[in-house]
């Protein structure tokens, strides 16, 4: 159901929600075991006491409420509840270290912060002398913060009960009114980007930009008040306030929170999501374990698995999409369905999935037909932050493996001369906080916004396509066109390879640095008797260089086929010693490899690689989960690949 | 329940006194002489080198083996002789060294198998899962799911045990000793095996546990900077003997434990 006019904030829309929607379930929580819900009605009564409680604690209008930790009901209303106070929330990503959550909550001027558990408690307090605004630390799970010092430290039970007393006072009609005082242009919520250069911006974005959004994107895919979701992604991630804050509370649909994040599988199978939302790596990792544990399975399975695969390969994905296929195929298809890809689907927990979405980072093709293929609709989006998510994302029926959609409901794209691609949106952001001249260098005068994404838009079906980011996009000493990430994504389908990294720009050809995947090689590994110790160990293994050596011929096959592309064919690689980790600042903590730091950090690997050597001795620091540090040190051996000239392809072909 | 401070328990109740006790195989003496005691609510750590004698201390305080010489008294009550089945029934648990699980039964099923002492109903009644059987086994369920969740392994539940990585064996052993509610939890090298990361978990439960529950606990431990971290007193053998007794200052500080573990020069 689409708001009207009038409830143009999240709070007026819980009070809106707590009236049509009261039975209806609003948030489920799975807890010792079991799932418990939350109605709409319930949920208007929790973030009402926590709101009083908060107002008690002095949160006021134009306070900033940090919210850290993970995908909890609780945390989810103090959004609202920060919110129908005037008070904007600041959710943080719950792996940070103390240092980056202190630079946010300074930078936010945060006053109070909801915290999920000890862990995050510990966090603030050992960086507390730094932050002078801080007044007061709710946390939500109460083990082991019984003997802390509770002069500035409360459970949020505790803050309820007080906000409960002010109720049976005058609270109703105070909170009432204060959130009658809230507006549609708003702030409601900063959120902060990891950025792959420099310290995180703040995302200023008003109940406008997301409600509008929300409500428009409910629109382009029909969502309404029976569906399901799983909240499992970073609080701090706009896809997140998208998908399991600002959609429900306009639709009215029900947010399920997990067990735990090792558990998000097994919930979501329980519940039997409807609509899901996950960045390309989630079905990536999917698909690795399914491909793993096939590997392991009995001869029969493996062998109607590898058959049925293939079949759904061919048909699956023009059944998908309406198109005319022969009757055989349906019925092998159906088959199938009841064999293979229906048990496969309940599995992976996705047997009630109307609607899949990915986003984030662009999707190795392979892995979407796969998803496609057994029959989840799984759809691409672009989106940003900046952008309250939605920019483009793919109509049913309309559904490409290399374009990321048509731009959504009210959407303006265009693509610049320099190849960048920019959007005018409803749901465009207000600035970065505190920020006026980085605002000003995104934004133009007449509204539009810089995504610094190099793109398309296809000629034939008028989506858009990313080739990478704007600043990436480089060219080889010879002219050749070098997109990175292009590159890394085809290496990455392998599910051998977890990370890959590509070198070019300005340089004569093409390098890159390999991360294995641990799960997938160290099945391999087992199956092949192949003994190792340690990640590192394994990395260096020659076998795995063998292995690995021909995943990169494959791809420079499939290079050689593309014109544009043919010139930036792989010469040599490495396998790095280490996991790239976002705690060393390698990877965000979205996962995007930060290209030019690596180059900096693996400064004599990217040596090696131009200079023709055969090895390199490399000694990096890395930080540990509790922040201290240590040094790894490794010789790390450089393997040569022979280009696949682009006439010997299509002489083959021919 | 609040855990204690230290002069608290410097003050407190005595819920295990040893007095005295030797233990010896054939001509092998495992333990000669040893006497000390564990307060309500402390962390009591046994250490000493390889050979010392602390297993066999916590297998005779557990009554799995009977000492020759030497009284204990556990919660007022004084014995020479008891059964492992009588010391758990009267509340004390345990781990070992090395993980002993039902390893073709799910993590779930195991700390059940903790419950069963507190489990009145007869076999029949629980077959048939009616009446009080049911809401016996419900009440016991909720409490293993309290377990489960302090122990944050709720996504291993249905798992097999034997399939689990190490680490968390132990940690689902944990969940069995806790299950049975103990007054006095024996933990054998808990983090025996681990890297620093389970360590650093494994010491986080231990001391919230102490903490949450109030439960005694005494432990072995190799790791010095573990045992100087957790532990309220620490009760320090050798060759079966005891060298030292005190909180970990005083222990680090003594002559004789910097002998017994850096050797002495003569």
């Amino acid at each position: 159901m689409a708001p009207s006019t009038a409830e143009d904030t999240f709070p007026k829309l819980l009070i809106r929600n707590a009236q049509i929607f009261a039975q209806r379930p609003a948030y489920r929580h799975k807890d010792l075991g079991i799932w418990r819900a939350w109605t709409w009605s319930q949920v208007h009564e929790e973030v009402r006491a926590l709101a009083l409680g908060l107002s008690a604690l002095g949160l006021k209008r134009g306070d900033k409420l940090a919210i850290i930790g993970g995908n909890r009901p609780r945390l989810y209303w103090s959004m609202c509840a920060a919110q129908s106070l005037g008070a904007a929330p600041v959710p943080i990503y719950a792996d940070s270290v103390a240092e980056e959550m202190a630079f946010i909550l300074d930078h936010a001027e945060v006053t109070i912060a909801v915290v999920e558990d000890q862990e995050q408690v510990d966090k603030i307090l050992s960086i507390s002398d730094r932050l002078a605004r801080l007044s007061h630390v709710i946390y939500d799970e109460p083990r082991g913060l019984r003997n802390y010092d509770h002069t500035r430290l409360n459970w949020i039970d505790d803050v309820q009960k007080l906000g409960r007393e002010r109720l049976a006072a005058d609270g109703k009609q105070w909170w009432e009114a204060s959130v009658g005082e809230g507006k549609g242009s708003d702030l409601a919520v900063i959120l902060y980007t990891s950025g792959t250069t420099g310290q995180p911006k703040g995302v200023m974005l008003t109940f406008e930009n997301l409600i509008v959004s929300a409500v428009n994107a409910n629109r382009f895919d029909n969502l309404g008040r029976q569906e399901d979701v799983i909240a499992y992604l970073p609080l701090a991630w706009v896809g997140d306030h998208m998908f399991s804050y600002a959609q429900p509370f306009t639709a009215g649909f029900c947010v399920n929170c997990p067990e735990s994040p090792e558990t998000v599988a097994e919930n979501r199978r329980e519940i039997g999501a409807t609509y899901a939302f996950a960045p390309p790596r989630t079905y990536e990792n999917l698909l690795t374990l399914t491909m793993v544990r096939m590997e392991d399975a009995s001869r029969l399975k493996r062998a109607a698995f590898n058959y049925f695969i293939g079949l759904a390969r061919r048909w699956g994905e023009k059944i998908l999409n309406g198109e005319k296929v022969p009757l055989h195929a349906r019925l092998m298809y159906r088959l199938g369905d009841l064999l293979v890809y229906g048990p496969l689907r309940n599995r992976l927990g996705v047997s009630r999935v109307r609607l899949a979405y990915t986003a984030g980072e662009a999707i190795g093709p392979e892995i979407f037909r796969f998803w496609r293929s057994i029959g989840v609709n799984l759809k691409q989006l672009y989106g940003q932050t900046e952008a309250s998510v939605y920019v483009t994302a793919q109509p049913d029926g309309e559904i490409y493996a290399d374009t990321v959609g048509k731009p959504n409901i009210d959407v303006d794209v265009k693509v610049a001369e320099t190849g960048e691609v920019l959007f005018r949106s409803p749901g465009v952001f207000a600035g970065y906080y505190k920020e006026p001249e980085k605002t000003a260098e995104t934004k133009t005068p007449d509204g539009w916004v810089r995504t610094g994404d190099a793109g398309i838009i296809d000629a034939k079906t008028g989506h858009l396509k990313i080739i990478d980011r704007a600043k990436d996009v480089g060219r080889l000493n010879d002219g050749t066109l070098f997109a990175p990430k292009y590159l890394e994504n085809k290496l990455k389908f392998y599910p051998n390879i977890r990370e890959a990294v590509a070198f070019g720009d300005k340089r004569d050809f093409v390098c890159v640095m390999l991360n294995i995947d641990l799960t997938a090689v160290g099945s391999w590994a087992e199956r092949n008797n192949v003994v190792y110790g340690s990640y590192q160990e394994l990395a260096a293994h020659p076998l795995v260089y063998a292995m690995l050596a021909g995943h990169v011929a494959e791809v420079n096959r499939s290079l050689a086929q593309e014109p544009a592309m043919a010139g930036a064919q792989i010469r040599r690689f490495l396998i790095l010693h280490k996991e790239l980790d976002p705690d060393d600042g390698e990877i965000t903590r979205t996962q995007k490899v930060r290209r030019r730091f690596i180059a900096e950090r693996y400064a004599p690997l990217l040596t090696a690689l131009y200079s023709g050597a055969s090895e390199a001795d490399i000694a990096t620091e890395v930080t540990f989960e509790d922040g201290r540090k240590g040094v790894l040190s490794a010789r790390v051996k450089i393997r040569d690949v022979s280009p696949i000239p682009a006439s010997a392809v299509l002489d083959k072909a021919a | 329940m609040r855990a204690p401070t230290r002069q608290q328990i410097a003050a407190g109740e005595v819920l295990l006194s040893v007095d005295d006790v030797s233990l010896a195989f054939g001509g092998v003496r495992a333990v000669t002489g040893v006497s000390f005691d564990i307060r309500k609510g402390e962390i009591r750590a046994i250490i000493g080198p390889n050979g010392a004698g602390k297993t066999s201390m916590l297998n005779v305080i557990n009554g799995f083996y009977q000492p020759q010489r030497g009284r204990i008294t556990f919660k007022g009550q004084t014995r020479s002789r008891m059964r492992p089945y009588e010391a758990a029934l009267g509340g004390i648990a345990r781990t070992f060294q090395n993980v002993a699980l039902f390893k073709g039964m799910t993590a779930l099923d195991n700390i059940m198998a903790g419950r069963t002492l507190k489990m009145q109903r007869g076999f029949l009644w629980q077959v048939l899962r009616v009446g009080p059987a049911l809401s016996e086994e419900m009440e016991n369920r909720l409490l293993v799911e309290q377990i489960i969740d302090f122990l944050k392994i709720q996504h291993i539940r249905k798992i097999p045990v034997g399939k689990l990585p190490y680490g968390l064996q132990k940690r689902v052993e944990l969940g069995r000793a806790l299950a049975m509610e103990p007054d006095l939890l024996l933990l054998d090298e808990p983090m025996a095996g681990m890297n620093i990361e389970e360590k650093e978990d494994m010491c986080r439960y231990i001391l919230d546990l102490n903490e949450h529950f109030g439960t005694t606990i005494a432990l072995i431990e190799h790791d010095m900077g573990v045992v100087m971290d957790l532990s309220n007193r620490v009760l320090v053998l050798d060759h079966g003997v005891k060298i030292a007794d005190g909180t970990p200052a005083e222990v680090q500080a003594d002559r004789a434990v910097i002998d017994a573990y850096l050797g002495v020069s003569h």
